[in-house]
């Protein structure tokens, strides 16, 4: 299966991205590790007239901390987040995702910043992106714009990046001490998208109560979803095995799921919460706080 | 010179492959050559109402679109089938019949522009009700095949054994078991998909068709059949290959249309199909929906069998089996037990499926019947609250009952099935993991253990029951030994994978004290090679292994005679020991093969024809029927439905073995394809008839992730009728380890009460088991 | 659109079109058909190379026009010398591959692998080639293949280096 003709233009710079994404504006479509995008140009199910290639701007390969964030330029692959070593000791909830998305060998051409644009949803970025409370910045000739993981992620296979934009950068505020985060899929196999994820990242006080949460579901809705009132039942709360399945109760009326290969309606809800429980008791035992009353 | 059998030597074809020197179809490139792509019907059924090839043909570069109505013109619209009851379009005309189908073909300069082009045909369908369910086609409601004389959907009804008998003995047994046990539709989905280069020489007149093939020579006689073109100028190559698994065994319409193209035009023309084509056209297995009953006395001796199976062929009967046996070997049902009475029947029916019933890694039908009578008696096991292990013992067929007779028509020629059984269970620790299991079940935890004790039928087969198109299911070699010593072997099965380059070498090397390092194996190329039927159902070395021995053994005959000829005796005198022709009771006084070879040369004997070359067409007196036992161990999260295979030992018995590396690969490799078939791989259709698995992000194939890590042992018991012993192993692997592995989880499920759930073992399937259960 | 890349050490200048996949380049401009294709979705592996000596991509999921001015390393750039890399030596000792079609991408994903994963476990070599099907060995085999690779790599440190794909540079066009 072989793409149809499309115009290749390679940007070196992001001032070169930008302008071309001026000149031909809805017919172009940003190549970034073009994990999703070439699939689907090989099926035909895409056919952009223009590929605007970022591939060439090194600049945009960044992974580092700086201002209370933790930035990833939109080149950054996905296997660098894996091996990068502030995320492997900070970034519990990202580490874990950077593990179980697509494949190992994929995940060394595919990137954070491409997963979020592509907004599928099935994705594993979009949910850690709202577990972990991003922000994406989003860039055009005419300006710059910082838009929250829930703005951004508009519906499936769309987002908030327009016709002339690109997204540049994501942010994840640097975690406060005593934060924790655990991400858990259910995939048939290693290479297949989720039949239901849930990626969670609870923050502590040293009295072992929730001092903020975030809760979200993937793979079960049009796009991923926040499960907002969990986070707010368990904000302030030491977290005991009554707390958390009150928690996955809302995650499964939160689910909203449609049937495919990879399970019922009834199924990718009820995992939902299965996997937001295990979540969450992962996050809590990776405290090692047991406050006063926890159980789990 | 040692011996060279038995020995685990390293492959001889791997220095080409680890290079990235393997020749497979796409690495060929012929000048000039053109790119065939296909055009599919997204119908399962549909009237085609008109075909507009204009845009199409306007796209820069294209040469020719081909439709359904054209090879009609030229007589070209249907192939024959392997077994011969039935034909398969190569383009559409009239009716398509499955989602997929192919309804043109465009042939151009690029694959790109092929593929520009084929998107701009224009076919008008008038869509028709699809027929999706074989349960549906039998009541014939719409006749799916108007081109048939026939008005109905009903293709064959095959028997075995006594209706009557068995019918009466299950009434009269006092425990007794039924269930509906279904082999799903599954697909081989080789790495290397399917394809052909077709290079008709307008000059010599001659066809020359590279081709992904298992089976080169039937291939040939097939093209020949289709196009009218004399055999003689038809010239297959099958190159490397990149795995068959079955699904190289039919002809497939690309192949045709490739051919009438080339034949067109003159000039070569390439077509390599999709993962997409692949999955939804090319010959998918199983399919078959067995009713299986038990009968037994309460003490759990066996009493009767009777198997009654609809099997879905899809819109073509395709099946690539024997002629007399529509149904392949599924008389094999019987499996590794003494049943006083057994009765098999099959039911064949079209649907609006794409055409198949290939023997995915098994010998004909033989999967789904070793799935079926293994299931079963873990049912009625637990029917009869015995231990499955035990009520398998208490009925195998004894060591002294071989050659055993089986109720339905073959005749087991070696086993030592308790043997082979207790040695998998001690290597297991088959105790401590029940003892374990009861510990855990006492906290509520869902541990398995699953035990498979199958046997197999391989080797078609005996020219007076098997044949392929007409033709008798023998192999054959060719042996050439040069006058330094060094050779050629020649065999008419084609490997893809099953390391024949090496094995071939050993054999002959052992027959004729001659180091396998100088024996060059060749096969696949109809103009030098041997006919034979090819290389799938683990029936290489039971037959062309057989040839390749006798032939040597030929070689051997010609040499002792030029050995006497050198030792200046009479050949009588001559014995053949250690590998070297010796004068009897003279001991030092001897000449090896080398030496032999180079007189057969340069000083043969002054009677005998110079030269030292055999061949041998070997038709095999019976099949051989390697067996074994399979265990599995698994754990069942209760949450997910998750299954994790925490142990999984093979046992296998294939006889005299050629080389032990090998068969342990085969062994490996096919445990893998058994697990997949077991937990994740199915073709499904929707009820519109839509194929919900195109390719391989829902085609699913295991990683080395999710793929356990084997275990394997062996017994050696060998064929009486083989002239090595060796009985094939390719096969069982595949054919075993289904039902290990749903043994295993239906074992882990049986405080629930579940008894039986349809492969693919997927996590809901067993999320939801769990969940009625408990409910 | 011309693009310039060195694939196994040689300076290679083609004019492409820019939807041709890089695994068709590979095979089709270069010759290089060590490098398989087995399916349209990224799903089996057999197309895997090495990019810039460290980085295996699936040649299938990229265009040639992106690899400009990169340096790829095939099955065919492993041996060196005459000498067998480690890795092919492994397979073939080990019996690591059947048919062969994997077995490229396989060994490619094993190089950049044991480049970043140099002692890798069980579980990791099995983690590591998730990306990459065999239908034929059931990965046993390659498994073992690979920790005979990855010990002979680290007791003899230098052959990586040796092999790395060179810099763009250094490398006469
Ligand atoms: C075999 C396989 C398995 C996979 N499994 C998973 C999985 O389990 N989970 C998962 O989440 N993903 C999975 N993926 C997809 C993931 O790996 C993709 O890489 C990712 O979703 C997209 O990232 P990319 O960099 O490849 O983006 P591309 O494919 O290059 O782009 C995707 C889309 O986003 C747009 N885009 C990309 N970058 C930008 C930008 N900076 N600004 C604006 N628009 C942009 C593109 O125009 C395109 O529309 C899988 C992919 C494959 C091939
Ligand atoms: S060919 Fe299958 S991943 Fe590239
Ligand atoms: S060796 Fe055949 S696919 Fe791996």
């Amino acid at each position: 299966m072989f793409p149809a003709q499309f115009t290749y233009e390679r940007a070196r710079s992001e001032d070169e991205a930008l302008a071309a994404l001026a000149k031909y504006g809805s017919d172009a479509r940003i190549l970034a590790g073009g994990q999703s995008l070439i699939p689907a140009m090989r099926y035909r199910l895409a056919r952009p007239g223009v590929l605007i290639d970022i591939n060439p701007i090194t600049a945009f390969e960044y992974i580092e901390e700086r201002d209370g964030y933790l930035s990833v330029g939109a080149t950054a692959r996905d296997y660098a987040i894996e091996m990068s070593s502030p995320i492997r000791s900070r970034y519990q909830l990202l580490a874990a995702t950077s593990k179980v998305i697509a494949d190992p060998v994929v995940r060394q051409t595919g990137t954070l910043a491409g997963s979020l644009c592509h907004n599928d949803p099935a994705g594993d970025w979009p949910v850690a992106a709202l577990a972990a409370r991003a922000q994406i910045v989003v860039r055009g000739v005419r300006g710059t714009r910082l838009v929250s993981a829930d703005d951004f992620l508009v519906d499936s296979f769309t987002t908030a990046v327009g016709d002339d934009e690109m997204a540049v950068e994501v942010r994840f505020p640097k975690p406060p001490p005593l934060t924790y985060g655990a991400y858990h899929k259910i995939e048939r196999k290693v290479g297949d998208f989720a039949t239901a994820c849930a990626g969670v990242q609870l923050t502590f006080d040293t009295g072992g109560r929730v001092a903020a949460a975030g809760i979200a579901i993937g793979a079960v809705g049009a796009k991923a979803l926040r499960v907002a009132d969990g986070e707010m039942m368990m904000t302030g709360y030491v977290p005991t095995e009554e707390l958390i399945g009150e928690v996955v109760e809302v995650a499964k009326r939160v689910a909203d799921p449609v049937a495919d290969n990879r399970g019922s309606v009834q199924y990718k809800r009820e995992m939902a919460g299965v996997l937001v429980g295990r979540a969450l008791r992962d996050a809590c035992r990776l405290s090692g706080l047991k406050g006063e009353g926890a159980s789990w | 010179m040692t011996a060279t059998l038995g020995v685990p030597m390293k492959r001889k074809e791997d220095p080409r492959f680890i290079r990235g020197k393997g020749r497979y179809l796409d690495d060929i490139v012929l000048p000039n050559m053109l790119y065939l792509a296909l055009v599919h019907s997204p119908y399962p059924h549909a009237r085609i109402k008109s075909i507009d090839k204009s845009a199409a043909l306007a796209v820069t570069g294209v040469k020719a679109v081909i439709t359904g109505e054209d090879l009609n013109a030229a007589k070209l619209e249907w192939l024959p089938t392997f077994h011969g009851f039935d034909k398969q379009m190569v383009l559409a005309f009239g009716k398509v019949l499955y989602q997929y189908q192919e309804v043109a073909g465009v042939i151009a300069e690029t694959r790109e522009a092929a593929a520009d082009a084929a998107e701009l045909v224009e076919v008008e369908y008038e869509p028709l009700d699809p027929v999706v369910d074989p349960f549906e086609s039998m009541k014939d409601a719409v006749i799916l095949r108007d081109d048939r004389e026939e008005k109905t959907n009903h293709i064959y009804h095959w028997e075995v054994g006594k209706r009557d008998e068995t019918d009466a003995a299950l009434a009269a047994s006092p425990v007794r078991i039924k269930e509906r046990i279904v082999a799903p539709r599954c697909h081989p989905a080789p790495l290397e998909p399917c394809g052909a280069i077709a290079d008709m020489n307008t000059a010599t007149g001659r066809l020359t068709v590279y081709l992904t093939s298992q089976a080169p020579h039937v291939h040939r006689t097939a093209f020949s059949l289709v196009t009218g073109i004399p055999e003689d100028k038809i010239h297959i190559i099958s190159p490397d290959v990149g795995g068959g698994f079955g699904n190289k065994v039919p002809v497939y319409p690309g192949y045709v249309v490739a051919t009438v193209a080339s034949v067109i035009l003159g000039i070569p023309v390439k077509w390599v199909e999709s993962r997409t084509e692949n999955l939804t056209t090319t010959g998918f297995a199983r399919d078959y929906h067995m009713d299986v009953e038990l009968g037994a006395t309460t003490d759990g001796k066996l009493t009767a069998l009777k198997v009654s199976t609809v099997a879905d062929h899809g819109a073509f009967d395709a099946a690539a089996d024997p002629r007399k046996y529509p149904a392949g070997m599924f008389g094999i049902v019987t499996g590794s037990y003494v049943f006083p009475a057994a009765f098999a029947q099959v039911d064949a029916y079209f649907t609006n499926k794409p055409p198949g019933g290939i023997a995915y890694r098994c010998s004909f039908r033989v999967t789904e019947a070793a799935y079926a009578i293994e299931r079963a008696m873990d049912i009625l096991a637990s029917e009869l609250k015995m231990d499955p292990v035990e009520l398998r013992s208490l009925n195998f067929i004894k060591n002294e009952q071989f050659p055993f007779a089986t109720p339905l028509g073959f005749v087991y020629d070696s086993g030592d099935y308790e043997t082979t059984m207790r040695k998998a269970l001690s290597l297991i620790g088959y105790d401590d993991l029940r003892k374990e299991q009861a510990e855990k079940r006492q906290r509520g935890d869902l541990m398995g253990i699953g035990v498979s004790t199958f046997t197999e039928v391989v080797g078609a087969g005996p020219g007076k029951h098997f044949d392929i198109l007409g033709i008798k299911m023998f192999d054959s070699a060719e042996i050439r030994i040069h006058p330094t010593g060094a050779g050629i072997v020649r065999a008419g099965t084609r490997h893809q994978g099953q390391g024949h380059e090496t094995t071939w070498a050993q054999i002959v090397g052992e027959e004729l004290g001659l180091d396998p390092q100088d024996l060059l194996v060749e096969e696949g190329d109809t103009d030098t090679a041997p006919y034979g039927l090819g290389t799938y159902a683990s029936r290489s070395t039971p037959v062309a292994g057989a040839a390749l021995a006798l032939a040597a053994r030929r070689v051997r005959e010609k040499a002792r005679k030029i050995a006497a000829h050198l030792l200046e005796a009479s050949e009588d005198d001559v014995e053949w020991k250690d590998y070297k022709f010796s004068l009897k009771g003279v001991p030092g006084k001897a000449v090896t093969m080398k030496e032999v070879a180079f007189a057969a040369y340069t000083n043969p004997a002054p009677d005998s024809e110079p030269g030292l070359e055999a061949t041998y067409y070997y038709d095999p007196p019976n099949m051989t029927f390697p067996f074994g036992t399979y265990v599995a161990v698994v754990d069942i999260d209760r949450e997910t439905g998750a299954v994790d295979v925490r142990r999984f030992l093979a046992v296998d018995d294939c006889g005299t073995i050629i080389n032990p590396m090998i068969v342990e690969g085969q062994v490996h490799g096919g445990l893998t394809e058994g697990y997949a078939i077991a937990f994740m791989q199915e073709i499904k259709y929707d009820e519109a008839g839509n194929n919900l698995n195109t390719n391989f992000t829902e085609y699913l194939v295991p990683t080395a992730l999710e793929s356990p890590s084997w275990e394997t042992a062996r017994t050696v018991t060998p064929s009486p009728h083989h002239p090595l012993g060796a009985k094939g192993v390719g096969e069982s692997p595949n054919v075993g380890s289904p039902q290990a592995f749903v043994n295993a989880v239906m074992d882990a499920l049986s405080p629930l009460g579940v008894r039986h759930i349809d492969m693919p073992l997927t996590r809901e399937k067993v999320w939801q088991a769990i969940r009625g259960a408990t409910a | 659109m011309v693009i310039s890349v060195v694939v196994n050490g040689t300076r290679y200048e083609r004019d492409v079109e820019p939807r041709m996949l890089l695994a068709y380049f590979l095979r089709e401009e270069l010759r290089l058909t060590g490098t398989h294709v087995g399916c349209d979705s990224s799903s089996c592996g057999c197309c895997t190379v090495v990019l810039d000596g460290t980085r295996a991509v699936k040649s299938c999921t990229m265009f040639a026009v992106m690899a400009d001015g990169h340096a790829i390393t095939t099955v065919e750039g492993l041996e060196q010398n005459g000498k067998l890399h480690p890795l092919q030596q492994a397979f073939w000792d080990n019996h690591g591959l059947q048919c062969g079609f994997c077995t490229p991408g396989m060994m490619m994903t094993a190089y950049a692998m044991l480049r970043h994963t140099p002692n890798p476990s069980e579980r990791e070599i099995r983690e590591g080639i998730s990306g990459n099907l065999c239908r034929c060995t059931g990965y046993n085999n390659i498994v073992k293949a690979i920790a005979q690779a990855a010990k002979e790599l680290t007791t003899v440190e230098t052959v990586t280096d040796e092999i790395a794909a060179p810099q763009k540079e250094t490398v006469p066009s």
